[in-house]
């Protein structure tokens, strides 16, 4: 379902430093016209609907609308991305809605420990620095064949 | 209106880049599991006078295979041995891997799982009462590495809430490396060996795509790992569907071209991946099965893999078919076997597997049971989702069909294709399978020297999944650091000049600028061609001649011969792509490694006349598994100045016992 982006509602991240949908695309499909101060995608057919533009848009202002080729009209797959959880709503064709929210981190945003400053000791050892820190042991196969004679 | 001569894309080229020279000791190309996973650990070995430098084609946040998420981590070792995760892997490729590779994977994997959850990744437990618990909850019941029990989908993969996977791995690696050691929108299109050393990487060179400026980059060492290959076959959907593809689409076998072109060695290229899942959709498929237990049945309504028709099929391909645990090929073998016999389509019984188990479930169970059969799709597939929900699809009320994918090339998944590495410096390794410099064995170092690689980069050893990546990364990382301790006075000397690298990288841009005032259509003109109409071209061929769905993945010799004198006119005509704005350069280099990757991957199996991977592809004219002369690996390199490929048998060597 290529994305699409709400004329309406899109303000080319005007205020921002950068357009958040173009910033992250992984396929480099969401570009900016600067003059219309609005943005699109420029290929809907290498689209692969990772949703990552729709997750990050601040104002809300792009869609997905169903490949062409396949997808009957009418769905809607709309995603609220929250500092613990996303919260998604799918409308059906029918019109049944279904709502589901789903953690999606347990520590706040940025706090990952990167063990910066931290440095390994063995640098010829098999072992990651982690694994040095907490005492892991090498494991080898139970049978190890011998190679040289 | 304006005559459609102009560029499309909204930065456009001019006929000159700047050109920015950088020289570092160590550079990481790609941005997805593995550089993650290098990044976090490579400056805890290194010395702070060390430079690197990391050079993603998108943004780190969301690049690599899991941009989109995942609902599951496929390799989490656990209570289990390393020595069964050997033998889970090599029975599910048909016996030929490297068993050195994937044991030491199996012993590293689960330290960048603990990792995963104590930067934040939700990982499902399961309570007292033998309950999954999900989110902060879960946490709540202890960490992985403290013993907390992980829900378990099969022996080897625990479920989690992966929506943000990528983005937490990635928040772990932008803090370890230093978000000023990281080059984003930058496309790494060719390695550059040193002109003074013989088959020694020395740097690389690509472009941005957000400027018109070339990066020519010299090195001491290098990791390629920049995912699979993608598009390389022509999709079910032809229209705007095809970029719904199951592997991410935007893999273009640069890892695989960019090696084979310096020089490295190949192997088991001919292995492909042809997944079955959701039709359309490419929805996941392992929690059904392994979570929901959900079977498939033909349109008899028969369950037709515990038929006694089936068991005698895989009979053929023993042992590896009569292994308790079915071989993926195997599995799509059968499926196909019922399509061609006019018993397709072939359902997952969705309904009756959810109903089965809401019968002992309240009210409240069974919400969770939706939620977690939705979440399933919503972490890592929208798009089927979005199916669902487009047709009416309650999975508790109807049934979804399943078929296998065009095949994709990849070395981290259920495939084995890649670069020929060294094993880890240990006694149980064969000598063959380990090498490095001055004595000094460097794991996971390709057969060009300094030149590293990991996850879909390394050939015969699958399974390695998002976890296994990343550690593939960290190992590389701690090795290269090494090689740079070890070769303190190397000066790299690229085999081109700054300028003459820009000029390779700029050509399609020059194309575009001497003829594009010759037609009033920019994509319609008999001087260049455009990397959209190539890829096409490419996808026809590979589809018609190279065992595509087109064809049930049969091939045979006369047919791969026709596709090799289709591949030859496409590396002519590549030397006129063209190119009027910087998105269209990134097309025009993708397309030129999406062709090298898949012509390595059907002179593979031009070379291997048995049919090993029934189900991935058929060599129609050698049927058959054939032990006696194919029990081997396949390797094979390329030479960029002959422009000649060639193969050889490489002894497969057994280390752990059946």
């Amino acid at each position: 379902m290529p994305s699409f982006v709400i004329a309406e509602k899109c303000d080319g991240c005007k205020g921002g430093e950068k357009t958040a949908c173009m910033y992250i695309c992984p396929n480099d499909l969401m570009v900016l016209d600067p003059n219309a101060m609005k943005a699109y995608n420029q290929e809907p057919d290498a689209c692969w609907e990772c949703f990552s533009c729709i997750k990050i848009c601040p104002n809300q202002a792009i869609g997905v609308r169903g490949y062409s080729d396949f997808v009957p009209m009418g769905s809607d797959l709309v995603p609220m991305m929250g500092t613990e959880d996303i919260m998604w709503t799918c409308k059906f064709r029918n019109g049944v809605v279904k709502r589901f929210k789903f953690p999606i981190r347990t520590t706040a945003e940025g706090t990952a420990n990167a063990y910066e400053g931290a440095k390994g000791k063995d640098l010829d050892s098999e072992f990651l620095f982690t694994e040095e820190e907490t005492g892991f042991k090498q494991a080898a196969p139970e049978a190890p064949p011998v190679w040289k004679s | 209106m304006a005559l459609p001569n102009q560029p499309a894309g909204e930065l456009k080229c001019v006929e000159n880049p700047e050109i920015i020279e950088k020289e570092v000791d160590i550079l990481l190309v790609g941005g997805g599991m593995a550089n993650c996973g290098a990044a976090f650990e490579i400056k805890k070995w290194a010395d702070d006078n060390t430079k690197i430098l990391l050079v993603d084609k998108a943004a780190l946040e969301r690049s690599g295979a899991v941009a989109q998420g995942l609902s599951a981590i496929n390799t989490y070792i656990g209570d289990n041995k390393v020595d069964d995760y050997v033998r889970m892997v090599r029975n599910d490729l048909m016996g030929i891997v490297r068993e050195d590779l994937i044991f030491n994977l199996g012993r590293h994997v689960d330290d960048s799982v603990h990792l995963f959850e104590e930067w934040g990744l939700p990982i499902w437990k399961k309570d007292a009462e033998n309950k999954n618990v999900d989110g902060k909850k879960g946490l709540k019941l202890g960490l992985l590495k403290d013993g907390a029990k992980p829900v378990r989908t099969g022996k080897w993969q625990i479920m989690i809430n992966g929506e943000s996977y990528k983005r937490i791995v990635a928040e772990a690696a932008k803090k370890a490396l230093g978000e000023e050691n990281i080059l984003e929108r930058v496309f790494i299109v060719e390695l550059l060996r040193d002109k003074n050393e013989p088959n020694r990487i020395a740097g690389a060179v690509g472009f941005s795509t957000r400027e018109n400026k070339v990066y020519y980059i010299k090195c001491n060492t290098m990791l390629v790992a920049c995912g699979g290959a993608v598009n390389i076959y022509q999709p079910r959907s032809v229209g705007e569907g095809k970029g719904r593809a199951w592997y991410p689409v935007w893999n273009a076998g640069s890892t695989y071209t960019m090696a084979l072109r310096a020089g490295a060695e190949l192997s088991m290229m001919e292995n492909r991946f042809t997944p079955a899942r959701f039709k359309d959709g490419y929805g996941p498929v392992g929690a059904w099965f392994l979570l929901f237990k959900a079977h498939l049945e033909n349109s008899l309504g028969e369950n037709y893999a515990a038929s006694q028709d089936a068991k005698d099929e895989l009979a053929k391909y023993a042992p590896y078919g009569t292994a308790p645990i079915t071989p993926t090929c195997l599995r799509n073998h059968l499926l196909m076997n019922e399509v061609k016999q006019g018993r397709g389509p072939i359902m997952m019984v969705t309904s009756k597997a959810l109903q089965k188990l809401g019968e002992t479930m309240d009210k409240k169970e069974l919400k969770h049971l939706e939620a977690e059969a939705w979440e399933d799709f919503l972490d890592m597939t929208c798009g089927q989702a979005n199916l669902w929900c487009a047709t009416n699809t309650e999975p508790e009320k109807k049934d979804s069909e399943i078929l296998p994918t065009e095949p994709y090339l990849l070395g981290s998944h259920s495939g084995c294709c890649g670069i020929w590495v060294s094993g880890p410096n240990e006694d149980w390794v064969p000598e063959d399978y380990k090498w490095g410099d001055n004595g000094v064995v460097y794991n996971q170092m390709t057969t060009v020297k300094g030149l590293f690689t990991a996850a879909d980069g390394i050939g015969c050893s699958g399974h390695k999944f998002s976890s296994g990546s990343h550690a593939e990364g960290r190992i590389a990382a701690k090795m290269m650091v090494k090689w740079v301790k070890n070769h303190p006075d190397f000066k790299p000397e690229p085999e081109m000049s700054a300028q003459e690298a820009a000029d390779l990288v700029w050509k399609p841009v020059k194309t575009w600028f001497a003829h594009k005032d010759y037609s009033t259509d920019k994509d319609v003109n008999p001087k260049f061609c455009k990397p959209a109409g190539m890829t096409m071209r490419l996808m026809k061929a590979t589809n018609e001649y190279g065992g595509g769905v087109g064809s049930y993945y049969c091939t045979n010799q006369s047919a791969l011969e026709n596709l090799m004198e289709l591949f030859q006119m496409m590396h002519e005509d590549c030397e006129h792509l063209a190119a009027g704005d910087l998105h269209e350069l990134m097309r025009c280099w993708e397309i030129f490694h999406r062709i090298y990757t898949v012509e390595a991957h059907t002179r593979h199996i031009m070379f291997r006349k048995e049919s090993r991977f029934p189900g991935f592809y058929y060599r129609t004219d050698f049927m058959g598994q054939d032990d006696e002369n194919w029990f081997c690996f396949v390797n094979s390199t390329y030479n960029k100045e002959t422009k000649e490929w060639s193969m050889k048998k490489v002894p497969y060597h057994r280390i752990i016992p059946m």
